[in-house]
């Protein structure tokens, strides 16, 4: 009974907090409630007997994806909030609507499918000793390709966001001294 | 006594629609993108559920892919919003609907 409570409650929090990542019109307010809902979302993996998933998702959404998204928001920010402006796209209503068809989609087959109504037949543990061996052993071969995956993709992200400093190189001339250019009178000792 | 599987899977649906919504209602470049982080979320919780109310929990096959899942999210995340700031810095802009310049 209180393990429905619980999961009643985190559940309307992580709701309510998507809801107002995706509804709220100031970017860094959707950024701390998409963290929020990732958390709550971190609450139900622990819920689920999942812990180092519910962990990992902590340091790895609220930690490192939630800083991120804020810093994007830090880095774009001069034209996003003036008033009177539009947040939405114009097809906004077709997009809601779709995703209420998506919603139906997925929830009434969920909802009308009775071996979909049941407890959990045994008791499930995922420790963290079994996870590690788990990765070196069968895994492993998918462990080394997120690292290759990871490795590129941080990469990639430098390289693209990495501010182009054009004609640096294909200057040939040198670069002029600055104190002769400005004028200013250089005293020697 | 625990929730059952159901319901679990009809909060995912949950998610998974309200990013959706976000993500193509939405404007802004960051917003989409973080509808399509709560769509993959809601995808790993839908793992998790049926890892832990399946036969054999042991197999630990959910747990696994969602923690490969996490990894390439993570990639993701990283990759989008790098283009959403080499975007804005060429176009002075990251709403969605200013950047049609392929558009016959």
């Amino acid at each position: 009974m209180l393990n429905e409570i619980a999961f009643y409650l985190i559940a309307a929090v992580t709701l309510a907090c998507a809801v107002a990542a995706m509804a709220l019109r100031q970017l860094v307010h959707c950024a701390l409630c998409a963290a929020a809902a990732f958390a709550g979302l971190a609450m139900l993996y622990l819920q689920l007997d999942a812990e180092f998933v519910g962990f990992a998702q902590l340091l790895v959404y609220v930690g490192a994806i939630a800083i991120l998204i804020v810093f994007a928001v830090l880095l774009t920010r001069a034209d996003e909030i003036i008033p009177g402006s539009r947040q939405s796209s114009p097809s906004s209503l077709m997009g809601i609507a779709a995703a209420l068809l998506v919603l139906s989609g997925i929830a009434l087959p969920v909802l009308s499918s009775p071996s979909l109504h049941r407890l959990p037949v045994t008791t499930a543990a995922a420790p963290v000793k079994l996870i590690g061996v788990e990765l070196m052993t069968r895994y492993v071969l998918p462990l080394e390709m997120a690292g290759i995956l990871l490795t590129a993709a941080l990469l990639g992200a430098v390289v693209i966001a990495m501010r182009e400093e054009p004609e640096t190189k294909l200057d040939p001339r040198p670069p002029a001294p600055r104190r002769a250019e400005t004028g200013e009178v250089v005293s020697l000792p | 006594m625990n929730p059952l599987l159901s319901h679990y899977l009809v909060v995912s649906a949950l998610l998974f629609s309200i990013g959706f919504a976000g993500a193509v209602a939405r404007r802004s470049a960051i917003v989409v993108l973080i509808g399509i982080e709560l769509m993959l979320n809601a995808a790993n919780l839908n793992f998790i559920a049926f890892w832990r109310y399946g036969a054999h929990p042991e197999a630990l096959t959910g747990v696994m892919f969602v923690l490969f899942s996490i990894t390439i999210a993570a990639a993701e995340a990283a990759v989008g919003l790098a283009l959403i700031i080499a975007i804005y810095r060429q176009r002075k802009t990251t709403q969605v609907d200013g950047l049609d310049t392929l558009k016959g």
